[in-house]
This record gives structure tokens, sequence and C-alpha cells, in this order.
């Protein structure tokens, strides 16, 4: 049958990765904060990539499993238990029908991923699982989950082959300071030099106003040389905008399509799992890369994620 | 074309620039370029933005490395002139003026020196074109409203604007897609479901297309209304007639 929401968590969502092809629609993409962590747990559950999985955020949520399933979570260690039992991160794990998963407290990083073996029961909208909560679109009825909440598994397995090997070392590893890199561009133009030095040589602190859409961050102020204001034009994941009192805000996954701030840098995409655990009060700096370096890094990614799908099936 | 620009937005996505001002001409030329990167067998192309005055193109660089992309892309727009662009489609969007629905169809009658009757024949004598989408699913960016009828916003926004609902908010007008506070002057509502996430095609209106408003009575605006909710009215549409065509 499914899982019974006991406590949904402070933030818990059915998340894929996004809602492609609606953004010329006015249509944000949504999809998990860390495309990478999320695509291992389906991995490590023998999954396609795209499979929703629950995005928890900090304070995990408990779930009462009314039928066996395989399962595994990566991203930040926000302390899973089951049947008070702690349990591995990165690692395919059977739940028997009636125990209990539970997140005592984020030990490391901000957000894990909870991938079910066979897949979530949700309805695809728009050709996506994931949700967009200020439109009230996708997941779960458009919304975070609530207690009481019922989700069925579409194809659940007991059992999985290879199950000694469907494992790895935890990836987040937390730092005193974060190097995120970035590309610069599309408004880079927009600042002056000074401007530019500020934003790659200052620290910036992640502040409280973190959520799914962007991350504000506070910090040495970044020097327009004319305003931030420009005719709105699109937004990508990762983009660095940069309004007129010269903070920068990182774009998330529930970005608005389009928008009429600077955008200084874009993070690139390899480096969003850095993005997704971060929490108020880390600290960040940037690293200019050229596009090129960006997809190699990408591209490199995805081969090992490759690479760990060919040896766990 | 001399003054496209490429722009990079990080390693998955580029933005062509083609102008720095809202514009018609320039709003054309986008859509030409969209047409035409539909139509050409570049490979790796996930979905493309037109916005006012450019194209988000998102790619997969698994497929092609912004470097070829680019030089495929400065191909394509050298042809753009040679390319047969279709003529803009008109969406035909009934209205139902004032009332119950259109609150404040009396101040911005009074706001313009003018009749209620006089800002529904300004309001539904223009093809507005839909220059982009943004903001929440389906809600249009439009262009060309007769600022004889232009009106400031609301002092203080309205909680909740019913879906469906047509509004003056300076010189911009637009309908509201879903349900949403704001702070638009409203004027009328459509019985059209400018979105609807069950339909096949979910949102209605694309950047690119015009709207016309027609003015309806309550009777006609029951009746589609009806048709909606059994199941979809089909929108009037017909090929705009260019400007010096």
């Amino acid at each position: 049958m499914s899982i019974t929401v006991l406590n949904p968590g402070l933030l818990t969502t059915v998340q894929d990765l996004g809602r492609v092809g609606y953004q010329q629609f006015g249509v944000s993409v949504s999809g998990v904060m860390d495309p990478r962590a999320a695509t291992l747990a389906n991995i490590l559950v023998g999954n396609p990539d795209g499979e929703a999985v629950l995005e928890c955020t900090m304070m995990g949520p408990h779930l009462q499993f009314d039928q066996a399933n395989c399962i595994a979570i990566t991203g930040g260690d926000l302390g899973p238990t089951l049947d008070g039992q702690p349990i591995a991160n990165y690692r395919a794990i059977k739940v028997e029908a009636g125990q209990v998963l539970r997140f005592t407290a984020p030990k490391t990083g901000c957000r894990a991923f909870i991938a079910f073996a066979g897949g979530l029961d949700i309805p695809e909208v728009m050709g996506s699982r994931s949700t967009y909560m200020k439109a009230k679109i996708g997941g779960f009825q458009g919304r975070k989950l609530e207690k009481g909440d019922v989700i069925g598994f579409r194809a659940p397995q007991t059992e999985l082959k290879n199950m000694p090997v469907r494992a790895m070392a935890p990836e987040f590893v937390p730092r005193p300071l974060y190097t995120v890199r970035v590309v610069l561009g599309p408004q880079d133009d927009y600042f002056t030099q000074e401007g530019i030095d500020t934003f790659l040589n200052e620290v910036y602190t992640v502040t409280p106003e973190f959520d799914r859409m962007g991350c504000r961050l506070e910090g040495a102020v970044i020097q327009h040389k004319d305003g931030g204001d420009i005719i709105s034009d699109g937004i990508a994941f990762g983009a660095i905008q940069v309004p007129s009192a010269g903070k920068p805000i990182v774009m998330l996954c529930d970005r608005q399509t389009t928008g009429g701030y600077t955008k200084i840098a874009n993070v690139i995409s390899a480096d969003f799992r850095i993005l997704a655990q971060l929490k108020a009060g880390d600290k960040v700096h940037f690293e200019k890369v050229s596009v090129q370096t960006a997809q190699d890094a990408l591209l490199t990614q995805r081969k090992a994620l490759g690479f760990l799908r060919t040896v766990m099936n | 074309m001399a003054d496209v620009k490429f722009l990079l937005t990080g390693d998955t996505s580029l933005t062509v620039e083609f102008g720095n001002e809202i514009s018609e001409a320039i709003n054309t030329q986008i859509r030409a370029f969209n047409i035409a990167l539909q139509n050409s067998k570049i490979p790796g192309i996930v979905e493309t933005v037109p916005t006012y005055r450019s194209l988000m193109i998102h790619y997969d660089p698994g497929v092609i490395l912004y470097k070829p992309l680019v030089s495929k892309l400065q191909a394509l727009l050298g042809q753009l002139d040679k390319i047969e662009i279709p003529p803009s489609e008109v969406l035909e969007i009934p209205v139902l003026y004032g009332g119950e629905m259109g609150p404040d169809l009396d101040f911005v009658a009074q706001n313009s020196g003018k009749t209620p009757e006089e800002v529904i024949k300004i309001h539904t004598s223009t093809e507005y074109l839909i220059y982009m989408l943004g903001f929440t699913p389906g809600f249009t960016y439009l262009g060309g409203m007769s600022d004889e009828i232009a009106t400031p916003r609301l002092k203080t926004p309205r909680v909740k604007i019913p879906a469906g609902s047509v509004g003056i908010a300076g010189s911009q007008t637009g309908v509201y897609p879903i349900d949403s506070p704001g702070g638009w002057q409203l004027i009328g509502r459509t019985p059209v479901r400018m979105y609807d996430p069950d339909r096949e095609t979910p949102i209605l209106p694309q950047a690119g297309q015009y709207i016309k408003f027609y003015p309806i009575t309550q009777k006609e605006y029951d009746e589609i209304a009806a048709q909606e909710a059994a199941g979809g009215y089909v929108c009037k549409r017909h090929p705009r007639e260019e400007a010096g065509k």
C-alpha cells in the first residue's frame, strides 16, 4: 500500500528533476534542490534518475510504512532512524511493513532525499511529479506534506539484487568556508570592476532568508555601474541576482521564470549539491571558472553516476 | 542582427539578447528566431523561454557544448531573413465588463474622464502583443494599451482576485490566470480559463500571440463558463493581419 505521514517535519515535499518545458508559460521548474543527491538515492534503490523522491528540510518527517519497500536516503545527514535505531545514509535499506522511519535532528547539511524503490504513486502534472507550492501545482495535492497524508507506492520491492554494494560514502562534508564555482554573466557588464572583484574576493554569509525560491546572502556591497534594474529576462537555476542594494540572492528551484534584476553570475551545475546543503550562518566564497570548465565538471559528475548505476544494477 | 548578443547564464543555458528595449520589432525577431530554432535540427535543446528582449535557451551539455551551440545559433541567425514565419495568432478573449466582475470600471472611467462604455470601447479596440509570460503560470505581459485609459494601481492591493479577472495597472492590461492577490484595477472578467493544469495544453496564451478582448453579456458569460466546466471551451482565434503586408 503505502506510507502514512505521522509528522511532516519542517518542509517535506515530493520532487523529481523538475517540470521541464513550461517556463515559457511562466511555470517554475521546481524539482529537487540537489539533483545529484536525489539521483544517487534513486540509483541506490534501482530507480530511473528522474523518479520522484521526498525532499526533507532540516527537521525530517516521521513516516510509517504500511507496506515493505527498499529506500535510500542521501544529501545532508538529518539523523534517520528506523524504529528508533539509527540507520545509514547513502545505503539501500529494507523497511518492513509497520516500521517507522524518523529523523531525529540535523547533523550535517540541510536537505535529505528519500528514494523509494519503484517510486511513489503521485500523478504527473505537466510531465512532472514535482511540487510547485506557490501555484499549488503537482506533487502531493500541490503542497508540502501534512500529518495524516497517505502516499502509495507504485511498484515496491522487498528485495533488491546486489544489496551489499548498494552503498557509498556520504558526500556532504561541513566546512568553515564553502567554495562555490560560478560562470560570470549574463549581466556582469552592469557591474564595475570593483564590484566584480568584491563579489569574487569577499566572503558571503547565508541568511535565514533561504527557501526553495532563493537564498539571500549578507556581505560586502557589490557595486553596479548604474543600478540593478533591467528589462526582465530569463532566470536559470543558480543565477546570482544582485538588486540595486548590492546584496546577492542565489535563485533556486522555485524561482520565478523571469525577473528584472541584474544577474552577476551563475553557480555551476556541479556545485548545486553544495548550495542545497547550506544553512543560515554558513560562509561562501565564489570562484570564477569558464563555461568549459563548468560543463566538464558536470559531465564528469554524470559519468560517475553512470558508473555507479552500472555497478549496482 | 548586428546587435545580437550571446549571454552566459550558467552551464546548461544561454540567453540570446536582441536589444535592450521593449518593442514589437525586437519581439518579432525573437519569435522568428524561436520558430527557426524549433524547426532547426540543432540537437540538445531542452526548452526555450522568450522574454521582452531575449530568448533563453536551455540545453543539455551532454549533447552539445556551449561553443558548438553558439556557432550553430549564429549560423541560424544569419539565415533568419530567409525563413518563412507564419503570421501571429490573435486570441479572442470574451470579457464581461463592469458590475461585480469589474468593480473598478467606474473608477477607471472617472480617472480617464470617459464613460464606462468608452473605456470598454478603447480596451476592446486593440490587439495586445503578448511579450512574455511569467510571474505566475499563464500571466501575460501585454503591450499596446492606450494611454487614454491608463490608471494607477490600487493603493491597497486586494487579498484575493478571482482567476479570469481583467485589470489595468498603469499603462498595462492583463488577465489574472489564477486566484491571487494583486493591486490592479479590475474592469471585467473572462470565463475563459487561461490556465487549467488538467488540460492537454494547460496554458492558453503563448508569447508572440496577440490578445483581443470583446465584450459579452452575463448570459454569454454563463454559457462559456458552463462549457469550460464541462470540459473545455475552444477559444476563437484568427491569424493576425500584419501591418504593411
